[in-house]
């Protein structure tokens, strides 16, 4: 299997390939040792931090961005939109609370980035 | 009662600037702010890649602004929020409104101006066609959809890669639309790359340069956009017209510094970057008002606005005591082969404190080139860049020491092609 | 049942429902549009022309010359915005020039008072950013300018608060006779009137029709304008008109009421009645119109572009007669319309009379709207005294034009107030600025859901299915 990926490090913005086959992983086109982990992380388990935001009752604003407090697996990127569309939290929020525990038991928790007061 | 220092907007910049005005001794710092919390844009800028300069962490907008927020508040700078400024003078007298106390008048030791940017709009870009509903700036649409809870449409086509644009891609598509494409004007992104990846790659959200939108059909609600190549001149190529359904087009095309008030109060401004002319204190032309962030120049992370802000807030700080100096042994910065503008746009070396970090932006991509700083001719310092584009700003750190030793011209900023040797 | 029930809510209609409403009737006025102003008046230059350029006896040159006059004292009353910056046709060479002076001799004819032609050094004292190639010009004092929309709600609003009524969404669809009444048929039932009052603008020939009046054919002509920042708003003082050809007066610059400049309009022909949109070609072509005549326009400084329909006619001239007995046609009102729309209303009003309506005076006829000022505009005093009585007032929801919350407010709870983001906009000007709405538009729309009591999902930019918002993201 032949990945094309850009290089996010750096404005070079390195065109690599990454090749892998039978367990061996070949990274082309990186012009320095940062692109090939970032190309190896990719093609292995790319990680993504999501923020979405959520719904609030009795806040002054109706919605609170949260982020995931860790990387999850990128393919988990809309089933974390999901989940967290699925609950409604209380006003007062604040920052760093953590409003979804281990989601899908991957160790990460969904807190919320901002504060909401009550109304 | 006359303020040692008043900040206007409550921004990344304002908050820096009151923050570090406050730090280096000026008593009465106060911010003024239109919206009705502090931290302005970063509210909606739900992301995350805030901060890796200032804090060495990845911080969503909303974090990094509250980390400042917080600041304010254990450093008891006052505030007045929902309150607008209306009027400055060069006497440093402000007008502002709101709804507790209607019209206030503030006399002030020091301003600092920190209004930001707001986006460049349809109407700039004269893309003919029918004026209907659905048409947003990115920022706009960021804004119904993060801080409001609102969805802005269903099939989306973006004009425009800069980051607001590539962000709203993504936040669209993981809110439930479709994002069809993205379309850039020009042959190369004015976005940060990682937002091309992260934004577009992971979702499969085409990226087309030279394409731009020729005309908007729909008389009620969008109903799609006829789309087209460009040629070298940036000019639509008819036989590649076609057309794109779609009921929402974002708009990312640019930002234009706010200076209304600045361009009211006559102090001068630089017709390249919109914002005033400024010096290695983030002085203005004007005596006591300062600027900084993106009311100044269009930054693209706020970490860099961070810095700037700090210096304009200790410099205000400076002048309150009566500590900046005042000789003509100033030096004008200029833009040469490549450079399109430079901030700050003069330099008087007994006012730098260690070094002047000089912001610029390139006019095109160039791969391999020395960014070179220049006296009379001299080369002062160089900087060899595997590559400059116009989407990311660029800086050079010149110390005090070296700018010590001109005696007189301009400094000169360019762009110099590596021969291979 | 009405006395008098009239088609159309332009600056026509509204200006003939305001005049009638001095008296003592029974009014009504069916808008197919949502709002007043939503055809040729909503997109139309904004000048009060002196009065030279329609043909000496036309019913045009008349009405003009005589709504020129009566401008002034009638924004006075209705405090709308008004501005006598007077005008100049401008000549470059000798057959621009020729021109000049067929538009001078037709002036006089047609009663335009002070009309002078001025030489170049005149000219370019008075407007120095003028082409400096330039021969001679037509100045006339008494041209003016205003803001249409501005001026048909104004005149609308006037009316409604004298007791005419006002029903929206509404098309006519077929005008018949019942014994001596009208039976008017519309998508929201049949209408019964005495009078019937034509002024439907670019469908004014269906309504004549109907009407088993005079046939004649529309010509609906698009023409494209370019709105100016206010940062280049003074490039010139006076409206600044090329000499004029067959097809119009030409591409004008001038400034706006409001501090703005524009540019335009070009004309285009179409079979579309609601094509109001813009194309790359005319832009270009009012571009070069423009700045053929006048340096500085610069297409940075673009903040907006349109276009509107005029309701040109085959006739040529104002279409102002007795279609059948009870009626009364204002039909086929294209430039000078605006100008000429308080004379029009007079002259419909005496035919209505010549054909029985019996007229009597009001005793308490409103000539004057109330609490109409913007936060802006007010003086130190006045600011004062309204931010004291309401202290939304206090705060700014238009960024650009300085817009507050209570001008906004106040917008909505008006007569015939705004129930749209642009009739917030039209009404008031919040998101007229440079920013467009960009910053704004999420307040109004908070402004419209409160004040309204309506879900923000259905409020609309303009008219119905213009949605702005598809739902709630959570």
């Amino acid at each position: 299997m032949i990945k094309k990926i850009i290089c996010i490090n750096c404005p070079l913005g390195c065109e690599m390939e990454v090749l892998k086959d039978d367990g061996i992983i070949k990274v082309s086109g990186n012009t320095c040792k940062k692109g090939e982990d970032y190309a190896i992380a990719e093609i292995m388990d790319p990680k993504r931090i999501v923020t979405t935001t959520a719904k609030v009752i009795g806040g002054d604003r109706e919605v609170v961005p949260v982020k995931t407090d860790k990387e999850i697996s990128k393919s988990f990127m809309f089933d974390v939109v999901a989940e967290v569309n699925r609950h409604i939290f209380s006003a007062p929020l604040y920052v760093g609370q953590v409003l979804i525990e281990n989601i899908f038991d991957t160790g990460v928790n969904v807190i919320a980035t901002d504060f909401i007061n009550r109304k | 009662m006359i303020r040692d220092v008043v900040v206007i907007g409550g921004g990344p910049a304002g908050l820096a600037a009151a923050i570090e005005a406050k730090k280096n001794g000026a008593e009465d710092v106060l911010i003024i702010e239109r919206d009705k919390r502090l931290g302005g844009i970063l509210q909606q800028c739900i992301h995350n890649g805030f901060g890796l300069h200032i804090f060495k962490e990845q911080l969503t907008g909303p974090e990094y602004a509250n980390r400042f927020i917080d600041e304010v508040k254990n450093y008891k700078i006052d505030y007045m929020l929902d309150t607008m400024v209306i009027k400055i003078d060069k006497d440093r007298n402000i007008i502002a409104l709101t709804p507790n106390d209607g019209i206030i008048n503030i006399k002030s030791k020091a301003i600092v101006l920190t209004m930001g940017c707001r986006e460049r709009t349809r109407g700039a870009l004269n893309i003919p066609g029918n004026r209907p509903s659905g048409i947003f700036t990115a920022g706009a649409a960021q804004r119904f959809i993060n801080m409001e809870g609102y969805m802005v449409g269903k099939k989306v086509v973006v004009l425009g890669s800069g980051d607001i644009g590539l962000i709203m891609a993504r936040r669209m598509t993981l809110e439930g639309a479709e994002v069809k494409m993205v379309l850039e004007l020009m042959p190369y992104s004015t976005g940060l790359k990682r937002n091309i990846a992260q934004c577009l790659h992971d979702f499969d959200i085409p990226l087309y340069f030279n394409h731009t939108v020729v005309r908007i059909h729909g008389r009620k609600r969008l109903e799609g956009v006829t789309i087209a190549e460009v040629d070298s001149e940036r000019k639509p190529i008819k036989e590649t017209e076609r057309f794109v359904e779609c009921d929402t087009l974002l708009l990312s095309v640019g930002l234009i510094p706010e200076n209304e008030l600045t361009r009211e109060a006559n102090i001068p401004i630089d017709n390249i970057t919109s914002g005033p002319i400024v010096d290695e204190s983030m002085q203005t032309m004007v005596e006591g008002i300062f600027a900084c962030g993106n009311v100044v120049h269009v930054h693209d992370l706020v970490d860099y606005v961070t810095f700037e802000s700090r210096i304009a807030g200790r410099s205000a700080a400076k002048f309150v005591k009566g500590q900046l100096s005042f000789n003509d042994k100033s030096f004008k910065t200029k833009g040469t082969y490549g450079i399109r503008y430079v901030v700050p746009h003069r330099i008087d070396p007994l006012n730098v404190d260690d070094s002047v970090n000089f912001f610029m932006r390139v006019d095109n991509v160039y791969k391999n080139v020395y960014l070179t700083v220049k006296n009379n001719g001299q080369i002062i310092t160089k900087v060899r860049k595997a590559i400059v584009t116009p989407g990311e700003m660029e800086s050079v750190v010149v110390k005090r020491s070296i700018l010590e030793k001109l005696n007189k011209g301009d400094i000169e900023f360019t762009l110099e092609e590596i021969k291979n040797d | 049942m009405y006395d008098v029930l009239i088609i159309g809510a332009g600056i026509v209609g509204c200006a003939i429902a305001r005049e009638l409403s001095k008296n003592e009737l029974n009014i009504a006025v069916v808008e197919k549009g949502y709002d007043v102003s939503c055809g040729s008046t909503k997109a139309n230059s904004g000048i009060v022309h002196a009065g030279y350029d329609a043909h000496e006896g036309t019913l045009k040159a008349k009405l003009n010359v005589r709504g020129c006059e009566m401008y002034e004292g009638l924004c006075k009353e209705l405090d709308v915005p008004y501005k006598n910056n007077g005008s100049l046709v401008v000549a470059f060479n000798e057959e621009e020039q020729k021109e000049v002076e067929v538009l001078y001799k037709r002036g006089i004819t047609n009663g335009v008072p002070n009309l002078k032609i001025i030489e170049k050094n005149e000219i370019l004292s008075m407007e120095p950013n003028i082409k400096d190639n330039v021969i001679c010009a037509l100045y006339a004092p008494t041209a003016g300018i205003v803001s249409p929309f501005e001026m048909a709600i104004a005149l609308g609003e006037n009316a409604c608060e004298n007791g005419v009524e006002f029903i929206f969404n509404c098309e006519v669809s077929n005008i018949y006779k019942d014994k001596d009444k009208f039976m008017v048929e519309t998508n929201r039932g049949i209408f019964e009137a005495n009078y019937v009052v034509n002024a439907a603008g670019i469908n004014s020939d269906k309504i004549s029709k109907m009407l088993s009046g005079r046939i004649f054919s529309m010509i609906p002509t698009r023409g494209e304008y370019c709105l100016f920042d206010k940062i280049i708003g003074d490039l010139v003082e006076k409206t600044i008109f090329p000499t004029p050809t067959e097809k119009g007066k030409g591409i004008l610059v001038s400034p706006t009421v409001h501090g703005n400049i524009f540019i335009g309009p070009n004309a285009i022909y179409q079979e579309d009645r609601e094509d109001t949109s813009t194309y790359i070609e005319g832009i270009n072509e009012i571009l070069y119109g423009a700045q053929k005549n006048v340096n500085g326009i610069d297409m940075r400084y673009v903040i907006t572009s349109f276009a509107g329909i005029r309701s040109k006619t085959n006739v040529g001239d104002f279409i102002i007669d007795i279609p059948q007995r009870g009626a009364v046609n204002a039909a086929g009102i294209e430039s000078p319309g605006l100008t000429s729309a308080p004379a029009i209303a007079e002259m419909v009003v005496s035919l209505l009379c010549d054909q029985g309506l019996v007229l009597r005076k009001k005793k308490y006829f409103k000539a004057n709207r109330s609490n109409t000022k913007k936060f802006i505009e007010m003086n130190d005093e006045e600011k004062k005294k309204a931010l004291e009585q309401n202290p939304l007032y206090g705060r700014i929801i238009c960024r650009c034009e300085h817009i507050t919350e209570g001008d906004i407010v106040n917008a909505i709870r008006r007569p015939l107030g705004a129930i749209s983001v642009d009739g917030v906009k039209k009404r008031v000007r919040a998101g007229m600025g440079r920013c467009q709405g960009g910053f704004c538009m999420p307040r109004v729309m908070e402004i419209l859901e409160r004040e309204l009591n309506i879900d923000r999902k259905n409020i609309n930019k303009d008219g119905p299915g213009s949605y702005i918002l598809t739902g709630r993201t959570k």
